[in-house]
């Protein structure tokens, strides 16, 4: 078998703040393989954002890296330098925002800010990297390419804008994209065309993604593989196709459960009771424990281990569905 | 048998700023300082019976919001009349409208922005029956409904001396829910009621105003943008798409034949969780033309892909397309043209 592109360890981000540590990201080992869509899922608070800033090494005071490894194409990036990083930022490993409106800068024209992508980890000339930025806004759909470099981001669509963004961010051809929640602020026919495109630019180019959202839909069109988060931890992960189908931890089939499917006619949705426990002051033992229909005593004494679950598939539970009841 | 609601004709025009300088134009060699307008609502005529469900889906600018703003009376329509239990609200003031909030009441999309930060819950769900009052309600029957509505929605006692922000999204909705109960409403607005929310808490908000309505014998109009959410709750659906109504249809005629181009492509673009239920019939490329300068015909034509020029020479309006269906598309007089 081949290496992973890049090989999350036992990651551990955890924000100090005068009311106590926020574990956000706590003991988190995901792989994401060359050309594949690796979907990170979970709710509000889950963490799965902060996996997305701690791959890039964007994690400012008061949070900080405490442990874990994250080996990309070998090297690993919690040990690099600044200045390493900076050259693996927009080369190696790329990321696209959700709001595309705060991660293009308004003041500068949208030929320049590619220009700059290029600058800094190309050796193309001027017309050269002109010839590049047009390209390749041609290849995310602007029409128009070259008249619209000299354009301010304002006066983009939003789905113009994030395809603005996803240009920029393959300009340097990166391995791994982070792509944190990238049609989330979009309309769903522009959203349809964003991830239709991110689709085929990943395919094509042979590149990685990691997917960042909280639409489980959205992943199941994407993904080949899925993570899923709650309270800083990995609580399943495997192939798209098994876990959504046969999800093996009570909070994935939760999550699925509370999508309405016009399919099933359900009167009522199968809810997940309760709500996210506060992080400063999670349980002990499982931290979905409150919520979860199958939990016993066993669920309050002991964190349950990710398990191997056969065919790929992870969970971290001591009563999976797919174990007898 | 009266509607619950009624809206004819509605229509929202909205004056936008830019400057004297940024609007002046030399036209015919004079100098014209033209109006800027957008076409927020073009026509709209909707009913809603006691006791139903009809959803409003479209995406952002398509105007829905604003028809739940002006059923509401937040905003003054610009033309169309608008019966509340067969009282037309369209001109009422302020005064004249208060009887009529005890009859409808309003649910609001940012349970942060919804909720006033410096009141305690018990005070915000007590506004409105205060209101409706003038204050003359007994003091003690006034604490008494504040929570038995809390408790309904699922919160309880103690949380009512609390303020908004020692709560979670989901839980400031069940606020909001309370507080528009709180006058025995008979038609509730809600405008994208469980967008911010995440989505095992959307099932929860969904699950509760269902059960409300079977309750209270609850109106919704529901605004949302999501369509698996219009499947769950909605026994009509209409569909916006720049401020015109492209179609209307009861629940399980939309989803399983969608008539208008926009609904089946609406239809067609929303991600499925089930690859089995993935349909690839349309895809519409561009985007959403500006209400500023809505296209001359119909207005979605610049995005369909079966428009010809009757398309752009005349604009279709809404009219029965059978199955309990209003359809406004010239699809309708030539079916052949809809092949690939």
């Amino acid at each position: 078998m081949t290496e992973a592109l890049l090989q999350v360890e036992g990651l551990r981000t955890h924000f100090h703040t005068f009311s106590g540590t926020v574990r956000a990201v706590d003991g988190v080992s995901f792989a994401v393989g060359r050309g594949e869509i690796m979907g990170l899922v979970g709710e509000s608070g889950g963490g799965k954002s902060v996996v997305g800033f701690s791959l890039l090494g964007l994690i400012d005071p008061p949070g900080r890296i405490e442990g874990g490894t994250i080996r990309f194409d070998g090297e690993d990036l919690t040990a690099a330098g600044e200045a390493r990083m900076r050259r693996i930022r927009g080369r190696e490993i790329a990321m696209v925002f959700q709001d595309p409106m705060t991660s293009l800068n308004p003041l500068h024209t949208v030929g320049r800010q590619m220009d700059e992508v290029l600058r800094l980890h190309t050796d193309l000339d001027a017309a050269a990297r002109r010839a590049r930025s047009v390209e390749m806004l041609e290849s995310v759909g602007i029409s128009r390419a070259a008249e619209r470099l000299s354009a301010y981001p304002h006066q983009f669509s939003g789905g113009m804008r994030q395809r603005v963004v996803i240009a920029i961010a393959l300009l340097a051809s990166p391995r791994l994209i982070v792509a944190d929640e990238p049609t989330t602020a979009l309309d769903v026919t522009i959203q349809s065309q964003i991830l239709k495109l991110m689709r085929r630019q990943i395919r094509e180019r042979g590149a990685s993604m990691i997917l960042i959202t909280h639409d489980l839909a959205v992943v199941a069109e994407m993904a080949d593989h899925i993570t899923v988060l709650y309270c800083g931890k990995v609580v399943e992960r495997g192939p798209a196709d098994t876990v959504l189908r046969r999800p093996a931890h009570p909070y994935t089939r939760g999550l699925i459960d509370s999508i309405p499917n016009p399919a099933l006619r359900k009167e009522r949705l199968n809810q997940i009771p309760g709500m996210v426990p506060d992080i400063r002051n999670l349980p002990v033992g499982c931290n979905f424990r409150d919520r979860c229909p199958r939990a016993t005593a066993l669920c309050a004494e002991v964190e349950p281990a990710l398990q191997d679950r056969g065919s790929g598939q992870w969970a971290a539970c001591h009563h999976p569905l797919d174990a007898a009841p | 048998m009266t509607a619950m609601l009624e809206i004819e004709g509605l229509e929202q025009r909205f004056h936008v700023g830019g400057g004297i300088f940024e609007r002046m134009r030399v036209e015919k060699g004079r100098l014209r300082i033209p109006d800027r307008i957008v076409h927020a609502v073009n026509g709209v005529s909707l009913k809603v019976a006691a006791g139903e469900v009809l959803a409003l889906v479209g995406e952002s600018g398509c105007g829905k919001s604003t028809v739940a703003k002006t059923v509401a009376r937040i905003y003054k329509p610009t033309a169309g009349t608008i019966r509340i239990d067969g009282t037309d609200i369209s001109g009422l003031g302020q005064r004249a409208l208060l009887p009529v909030r005890a009859k409808m009441q309003m649910i609001f999309q940012d349970p942060y922005a919804s909720l006033n930060p410096r009141q305690k819950v018990r005070d915000i769900v007590a506004e409105p029956l205060l209101q409706q009052t003038r204050g003359r309600a007994a003091r003690a029957e006034v604490a008494g409904r504040t929570l038995a509505l809390l408790e309904r929605v699922g919160l309880n006692a103690e949380h009512a001396n609390r303020y908004p922000h020692q709560f979670s999204g989901g839980q400031r909705q069940r606020i909001g829910i309370a507080r528009a109960l709180s006058v025995n409403p008979r038609l509730i607005i809600a405008d994208e009621p469980v967008s911010a929310l995440d989505v095992s808490i959307q099932a929860q908000i969904l699950n509760l105003m269902k059960d409300l309505r079977d309750e209270f014998g609850l109106a919704y109009l529901f605004i949302t943008h999501d369509l698996s959410v219009v499947h769950h709750i909605a026994d009509r659906v209409a569909v916006m798409y720049l401020g015109f109504v492209v179609e209307e249809a009861p629940r399980d005629t939309l989803f399983a034949a969608p008539r208008h181009p926009y609904t089946r492509a609406l239809l067609s673009a929303a991600p499925a969780i089930d690859p089995a239920a993935r349909k690839d019939e349309i895809e519409v490329t561009g985007e959403v033309p500006s209400a500023l300068d809505l296209p001359s015909g119909c207005c979605f034509r610049t995005r369909c892909p079966f428009a010809w020029e009757r398309c752009a020479a005349e604009r279709p309006v809404l009219r029965d397309a059978g199955d309990g269906a209003r359809v406004a598309c010239h699809l309708l007089d030539e079916p052949q043209r809809d092949a690939p």
